[in-house]
């Protein structure tokens, strides 16, 4: 009874530390929103260029979709990732400010301040996700408003953002300082957006490309939104087991990142 | 009881002996000053203390808890404010205190009470609702040492907490930091390079060189020994000790970093 009762006391103190970084987040966006905005002109582009001229080359596969329908799932976890990647700078950031050794200092697990960081970025991409969403619809993209399905690309969002965030402060921890992070930062996004099922379906891909492909985890959560978001979307997998992925990678980062963010001071 | 206690201390960073076999003992109450030219190990020692980075050999209590074992307990009992900047400038001043009240365990219903209180004793309320990034220095530093108080904590840790202020300010976080002693009985263990610093405030102060203790004392005790009859000040001591080397003290990266922080503070 006693243990359960510790237990119990330890988790909900786990969690609401936790949200209290995601909070946090929510705040500073308050403050100071503009950068949304100017966060929200890169997959405008892409909507507006790049799928405006490939839904008239009529190249690509994409069942009976358009292809700008395609595509909108796709750039919009793209936006979501670049957010994400370059997350671990606000980290190196932190760390030369003395901010990051407050955190650690105080009584919070490491486990709860990553995981506290990787929900502040889904509070990010949640944002970012409605300003794509608002492009896609004034572009007449067909998407799906049932409730459930909202709830399930909100989820999948937050847990992408995670994933790849927590993924970046690793990488943060280790090199350490901004200019070679966003070096990596950049050789990183592009790979993981064009080897997914992002802008193309896997199928028409080299076949040593769609292994690559099915190892990224990009590719599970633009399943989820393709066929959550679109009137008519269909995917590879049950989108269960998609979720299923993302949350176990996600948690194996956490724990990872536990380990090694004392280590970035 | 001893509050902190360091048993031949050591931190090696590759070939670098940061802090060679420091053995320490504070009493409760005391206000602790660790002097020393910059790279003397001042700032890993502290690091140490507060559980940021673990000894490479040597012992170090806190509290009664020992730092490398049993760092959760440490924490609970230690408030910190790092040399570098670590109030959000983005938030506003309740909202920087009120995270912390929920990081530090501050129960619920104390919350709302305990940061007022703060802020009422630091001379904040009226700033309460602005943005940190339109303090000044002195603002900043009073806010910081307000987060780090919230909880009570036995032990408050302050890596050259007036770096950066000018005279003015200073001063008036030299009056926050006796206050805090004498109201609440915090023990505080601070580092600085300014004597007058140290002269002011400390009832004992360590002086540290090349990572390894070269004088400890009250700082009357420490002038009368050095000065053998003449008047001298705690500035003489501190050359007596660490040599007279004008300047060979400080890397490229500490001054940067010293820089930094003074322009943000300025």
């Amino acid at each position: 009874m006693k243990f359960f009762r510790s237990l119990f006391q330890q988790i909900y103190s786990f969690s609401n530390k936790t949200l209290v970084l995601a909070e946090l987040e929510m705040r500073k966006l308050r403050h100071d929103p503009t950068e949304l905005l100017t966060r929200a002109v890169q997959p405008a582009l892409w909507l507006l260029v790049f799928g405006q001229v490939f839904t008239r080359v009529r190249a690509i596969p994409t069942g009976n979709l358009p292809y700008l329908d395609f595509m909108t799932p796709g750039i919009l976890a793209q936006s979501v990732l670049f957010i994400a990647i370059f997350y671990g700078i606000s980290i190196i950031w932190e760390k030369d400010l003395g901010v990051v050794h407050k955190f650690l200092v105080s009584p919070t697990p490491r486990a709860a301040l990553v995981l506290g960081k990787a929900l502040s970025a889904g509070v990010r991409g949640l944002a970012q996700g409605l300003i794509v969403v608002v492009i896609a619809l004034l572009l007449g993209v067909h998407l799906n408003f049932n409730l459930l399905s909202l709830l399930g690309v909100a989820l999948a969002v937050v847990l992408g953002s995670a994933l790849f965030s927590t993924f970046s402060l690793i990488i943060a921890c280790i090199v350490k300082t901004r200019e070679r992070f966003m070096g990596l930062g950049q050789v990183l996004t592009m790979p993981l957006f064009f080897a997914s099922n992002a802008i193309y379906p896997i199928s028409i891909m080299p076949s040593w490309l769609q292994v690559v492909s099915h190892l990224n985890p990009l590719t599970y959560e633009v399943d989820i939104l393709r066929q959550l978001m679109l009137v008519g979307g269909t995917g590879t997998y049950q989108i269960g087991f998609d979720l299923g992925v993302l949350a176990a990678i996600t948690i194996i980062l956490v724990l990872i990142g536990a380990v090694m963010y004392p280590k970035v001071i | 009881m001893k509050i902190i206690e360091t048993r031949d201390l050591t931190r090696r960073f590759g070939e670098l002996l940061a802090v060679n076999r420091l053995s320490l003992t504070i009493d409760e109450g005391e206000i602790f000053g660790l002097l020393g030219p910059n790279g003397a190990g001042k700032t890993t020692t502290i690091k140490i203390l507060t559980t940021l980075l673990p000894p490479t050999s040597g012992q170090a209590m806190v509290a009664g808890f020992d730092v490398r074992h049993q760092a959760a307990r440490v924490r609970k009992m230690i408030g910190y404010v790092p040399q570098l900047i670590s109030a959000d400038g983005t938030l506003t001043g309740y909202e920087n205190l009120m995270i912390f009240a929920r990081l530090y365990d501050v129960p619920r219903q104390e919350r709302e009470e305990r940061v007022r209180q703060a802020l009422r004793y630091m001379g904040l309320e009226e700033v309460a609702d602005k943005l940190v990034r339109h303090y000044s220095g002195g603002m900043i530093r009073r806010l910081e040492i307000a987060q780090s108080m919230l909880h009570h904590p036995r032990v408050l840790f302050l890596d050259e907490p007036t770096i950066g202020l000018d005279p003015a300010a200073r001063r008036t976080v030299w009056e926050h930091i006796i206050n805090l002693r004498q109201q609440f009985g915090t023990t505080i263990f601070l580092t600085t390079h300014l004597m007058d610093e140290a002269d002011e405030l400390c009832s004992r102060v360590a002086i540290m060189h090349l990572g390894q203790m070269a004088a400890l004392g009250s700082p009357q005790e420490l002038k009368t020994a050095v000065g053998r009859g003449e008047e001298v000040t705690l500035d003489d001591v501190f050359i007596h000790y660490t040599g007279n080397e004008l300047d060979n003290g400080g890397n490229f990266r500490d001054i940067s970093r010293t820089r930094r922080v003074a322009r943000r503070l300025g």
